[in-house]
Parts: structure tokens; sequence; C-alpha cells
């Protein structure tokens, strides 16, 4: 019905001679905000969307979130049948589930731009976009293999049991296991604070010398930090988080010794990605490809580009 | 459950028989894991160390107690994790949107009262719904699980709603102080069981809601207003929620879409761990909270240790909790 009402605006226009560029719908799932990085994701999709619609009258951006895959197997078909988007733009909740629904979207012709998580078979996007997990597990075990020079005592705090928990997990041991430092243990703490704090009191209760922790997320950085001052051990050791939230960059920015640095996942890749596809239909320049954004060391120096206050995370 | 009358003095055999044997289990899969843990690493025994449990348990054991209740009384609820996250974020905004205008106790007192009154309000909700508009408490707590989790997260645009810095400071003592060496949480847990143990075991009211749960009908014709006792032990779980929330905010400062995930499920396990029947009936608040700290225990011991990879701990917790209750299910069949 859309369609042919939008035929018949396109048809008068024509008629009436004037010069009417036509429409395109870019359709957007994400998963729901369900902890902090995808709050981000949620906050930097919206202001994409509103960049792009006030740049470019003739886009227009239907947002969906999901709170699991088979939900946004479900807000893809409505994209389709509803919105009868031009391209999609997806964060796939999961991989495997999610491969098959997007092919078939690719299969009639809508362009596809995968975001984060990879599809389970490859050709099937136009443009992904991606973070890299790895490097994000090398770049921490970088900083604290040369802050402890190469030797010392360490805690791991891991996200939730996850392929991309994986990638990170095994590229930092990779480093630390050409070293000296001693992993004393790792235990899963979900991404979230409650757990990181209390995988934390457990760690300290166990262990009376810990140099550095890795909690990888900045959620499990906050309940790490609440569970050492509550021993008093702030000063005996530094904590390594990661992905960018606002309150850690704030600190990494003010000198605070306890989280002196911070690695980058950022959650604003779903902009990037919004932005490349958009490109594909208000111009011409090239932009079918890979798209992997690194994940710098967050220092001091450099915290104020990476500082967004008016975002969620 | 009451304690069988004896007709004759006294002896030593009727003590013995008089002690409520069976409802002593629940402590057996505590003193198990209190000796693994001891086992397993010697920094468990510590004060430190068993404060910490101790602490963590208070918010799943205080709104079990809540739990308890209900499913004496028949129900179930399983909104409270939610219930939970949604309160702590009010109560986050609200104090730190009226700070300027009061001191920071005044402003966490007045954040309290919001919590107390939300989770009435809150639990009564539910009760209602259940009681008059006649939904099943399975049905009518999924919604509202869905919809405080829902307006939590709206609250937060999704990210994280956190307090005031110079407010955490004020209100940080609640969780992370002490009371004649004792965290403060203790005591509330300590004092919501109490208070919760004799309102279920030593009043009219307590008696109402095992009576309802072990035959609504015969409980009708008894006189008991059973519409009325029902929607009270949801307002009773709201109360506990709020209590638990006081608790919990202070902790991190913070509060997520994320915060309170699955408490639904821990708190209903912490019960029918500690012996209550989950079709209602009976059932005691002194299990409870044995069934609370014995589910902090675990995540506690398999911490501690590397002998089990943390792949496998979901498993290990689950083993225990299954192997907890079957030891119960032995001593009941004598």
């Amino acid at each position: 019905m859309f369609r042919s009402l939008r035929t018949l605006a396109l048809v008068a226009a024509l008629a009436a001679g004037a010069a009417f560029a036509q429409e395109y719908v870019i359709g957007v799932s994400i998963p729901a905000a369900t902890h902090g990085w995808t709050g981000g994701v949620n906050w930097w999709a919206e202001q994409a969307k509103q960049r792009l619609e006030a740049t470019y009258p003739n886009l227009r951006i239907v947002i969906n979130t999901a709170s699991s895959a088979s939900e946004q197997a479900d807000d893809i078909e409505d994209l389709i049948a509803i919105n009868d988007i031009d391209a999609l733009v997806i964060l796939p909740f999961e991989s495997d589930p999610l491969t098959e629904p997007v092919a078939s979207v690719k299969e009639r012709g809508i362009f596809v731009t995968v975001v984060d998580r990879g599809l389970s078979r490859e050709g099937i996007e136009d443009v992904y976009v991606a973070g890299n997990n790895a490097a994000m597990g090398r770049v921490s075990a970088e900083y604290i293999i040369d802050r402890l020079g190469g030797q010392g005592k360490i805690v791991v705090l891991r996200g939730i049991p996850t392929t991309i928990d994986n990638e990170r997990f095994d590229a930092f041991m990779e480093l630390i296991e050409q070293t000296d430092i001693e992993v004393l243990d790792s235990q899963y703490a979900n991404w979230n604070r409650d757990d990181g704090f209390e995988v934390m009191q457990d760690f300290l209760t166990r262990f009376p010398e810990i140099d550095a922790v890795w909690a990888q997320d900045d959620d499990i950085t906050l309940g790490v930090i609440e569970a050492l001052r509550q021993a008093n051990r702030e000063n005996e050791m530094f904590v390594v988080g990661g992905a960018g939230m606002k309150e850690i960059i704030k600190g990494v920015m003010d000198g605070d010794p306890l989280v002196p640095v911070d690695v980058l996942y950022p959650p604003g890749m779903i902009a990037t990605a919004m932005e490349i596809t958009a490109l594909n239909f208000v111009s011409s320049v090239p932009i079918l490809g890979r798209y992997i954004l690194d994940s710098p060391l967050i220092t001091q120096e450099n915290a104020a580009d990476y500082y967004f206050p008016d975002s969620p995370f | 459950m009451s304690v069988p009358e004896v007709a004759t003095a006294p002896t030593w055999r009727h003590r013995v028989r008089s002690v409520p044997w069976q409802q002593l289990t629940p402590l057996l899969g505590l003193v198990l894991l209190v000796v693994i843990g001891a086992l397993i690493h010697p920094s468990f025994l510590t004060s430190t160390n068993i404060f910490n449990v101790l602490t963590r348990s208070a918010f799943i054991g205080i709104i079990a107690v809540g739990a308890t209740f209900v499913i004496i009384a028949g129900g179930i609820d399983l909104s409270v994790g939610s219930m939970a996250a949604f309160l702590a974020g009010a109560m986050i905004m609200f104090m730190n949107a009226i700070r300027g205008d009061v001191s920071p106790v005044g402003a966490i007192l007045l954040g309290v009262a919001l919590v107390v009154v939300g989770g009435l309000v809150a639990g009564a909700l539910n009760g209602l719904a259940i009681t008059r508009g006649r939904i099943e408490p399975f049905i009518v707590t999924l919604g509202t699980l869905g919809i405080f989790r829902s307006l939590v997260t709206y609250l937060a645009n999704g990210g994280t709603i956190s307090l005031d810095f110079a407010l955490r400071g004020v209100y940080r003592p609640v969780f992370y102080g002490y009371f004649l060496g004792i965290p403060i949480p203790v005591w509330v847990f300590a004092a919501v069981a109490l208070v919760g143990a004799v309102l279920l075991h030593r009043t009219r009211f307590g008696r109402y809601v095992r009576a309802i749960g072990s035959n609504a009908e015969v409980a009708r014709y008894a006189a008991i207003r059973v519409e009325r006792v029902r929607t009270l032990t949801y307002v009773i779980q709201g109360l506990c929620v709020a209590i638990a929330v006081v608790l919990y905010v202070p902790r991190l400062g913070s509060a997520s879409g994320s915060t309170g995930i699955l408490w639904e499920l821990e708190a209903i396990a912490a019960v029918i761990i500690g012996g209550t029947a989950l079709k209602g009936g009976s059932g005691h608040v002194w299990g409870t909270v044995v069934g609370a700290v014995m589910l902090s225990l675990i995540g506690n011991v398999l911490n501690l240790t590397s002998v089990i990879s943390e792949y496998l701990n979901g498993a290990v917790q689950g083993l225990i909790i299954i192997g907890a209750v079957f030891l119960q299910r032995g001593r009941q069949g004598r």
C-alpha cells in the first residue's frame, strides 16, 4: 500500500514537472538497550538518523530494536513488509540464527550492511563494519605487559560466554603467555556491574597479591572499583577495562591512577555503518567492502577525543 | 508449622520428638557447603569473606522473605527483579533531582520514602490485578516484569542512571558501614527475616496465609477474606523489594536495564531450597534465609577455586541446588 501511495505521489510529482528525488528507506535493526554498550548503540543510531534525515531529505530511516535473535528475525520481515526498505543495516544479536534471514533480505535485492557480529556465511553483505575484538584483547595485554615490565600477577574478569568474549580473551592470553605474568584466575562477570563487584570481592579474598586486573569492559570495571575500595586495596593495583564508557573516559582524562587507560570498542560503529550505507543512495562514491575500526588505547593525552558527555554510555 | 501439642508433661523423648527435625534439613546443605568452602581455601572462613557472602545474600534474601509469603499463599511473583531495577532507577533520579533543594541526608530520606511507597504501590497493583482482576499470578507478574524492565530502560535512556557523587558519599555507609562489628545489610536482613518469621508463624494473618495456600476454598468457608490476604502478600513482597533496593543503591550507586536480572528466579529458588512447597500451604521464613545464603555461598565457593572450569560454574550450581532439595525430600519420607 505504501509503495503504491509512493508511486502515486511520484507520478503526481513528475506530472507536475517538479524535480523530485526518489525517497529511500534505510531500515536499522539493533539489539535493545539491555546493557551499557547496547544503550550506546541505540543512542548513536538515533543521532545518525537525525543527522542523515536532516542532511538528505530523500532519506528515511526506521530503527527497530529487538531483545532476542528470533525477535530480530521478525523485525527484519516487518521492515520489508511494512516499510519497504531499500537498505538494511543490522547489528545481529547472534551470528548463526540471523544468517539465513539476512541472506533472504539480500536475495530480494536489498542493500545489506552488517555491523559488529559477522554472519556465519561469507559474501552476503555489501558492507561490513566492525570493531576489532582481537585487537582489543591485544591492546589491553600490551599495556598491562608494558606497565608491569613483563612480570606480575593479574586476574581476568570475562564477559558473557560468546564468540566476542573468546576472541578478546584468546588474543589477550596469547600475548600474556609469552611473558612471566601469571594469570591467577579468570571468571565470567557477564559484562555486568554487580557480577564484577562480587567476582572481584572473591578474587580479593583469595589472592593477597594482585598487580593488575583485566576487566575487559567498563561496566565490570565499575563493579571492580567498588570492590577494591571496600577492601581498601585500590592502591595496590590498576584496572584495564574496555569499550569507552563516558564515566571511565572521564576518569582517564582526570588521571585516575586506578583506571589509567581504557581500550575503545566504540558503540558509535552503528552510526559509521549508517553513514556509509546512506552514501550508497546519495552519492556515487565507492563504498562496498569491509571496514574494521581500531581499538586504540585511550590515555590521559587523547581521552578528550573519546569523551561524549551526552551519550548515555 | 506448629509444634505438635504434648498432653503429658514433656519428657526427654517428647522434647526430642518435638524438635522439628524435618525443618532442619535445609541446614544440612548449608553446613556441607561451609565445610567444602573451608577445605577449598583458607580465606573462606575469614570474617571478611563470611560478611561478603552474607551482605551479598541480603538482597535476594530480603526479597525472598517476601516471596515466602506469596508462595505459601499459593501465588508467585516474577516481577521482583524488574521492580527492584525500576525502583532503584526512580530513586536515584529522584534524589539527583532534589539534591539542590534539600540537604544530602534529607534527599536520601525522601528517596527512601519514595522507594517504600513505590514498592507498596507496585505490590498492591500486582495483588489487585491478580485478586480483583482474576488473572493468573504468573501472567500478571510476567507482564509487570516486562513493564518495570522497560520503564527502567526508558528512564535510563538505554544507559545507566548514576547517583550524584556528593550523595554517594553520604549514602555509602548504608551498604558499606558496620554496626557492632557486623555489616549493616546483614542487620537489616536479620531484622526483615525476624519480622517475617513472627508475622508468618505467630499471627492470625500468618495462619490465614498458610490456610489459603493449602486450600483456598476451605479458607473461604472459614470466613477468611481470601482476596484481601492474597493481595496483602504481594504488598509485603513489594515492601521487601523496596527494602532491598534501599540497600542496593549505595553499593554501586547506579541502576540500568541489567540491574536485578533473574533475581526473581534466585528468590524463588531460595524459598524452595528453604523447604517451602512451590504449590503453597506450608513453609517457613528461616528456611528461606538459609536458601538465600546457600545460593550466595555456591557462587563464592566457585570463585574461590580454579579446579572447576569457569565454563562449568552453572552446571555445578544447578547440581548443588537439586542436591540440596533432594536431601530434604529424602528426609521428609520418614
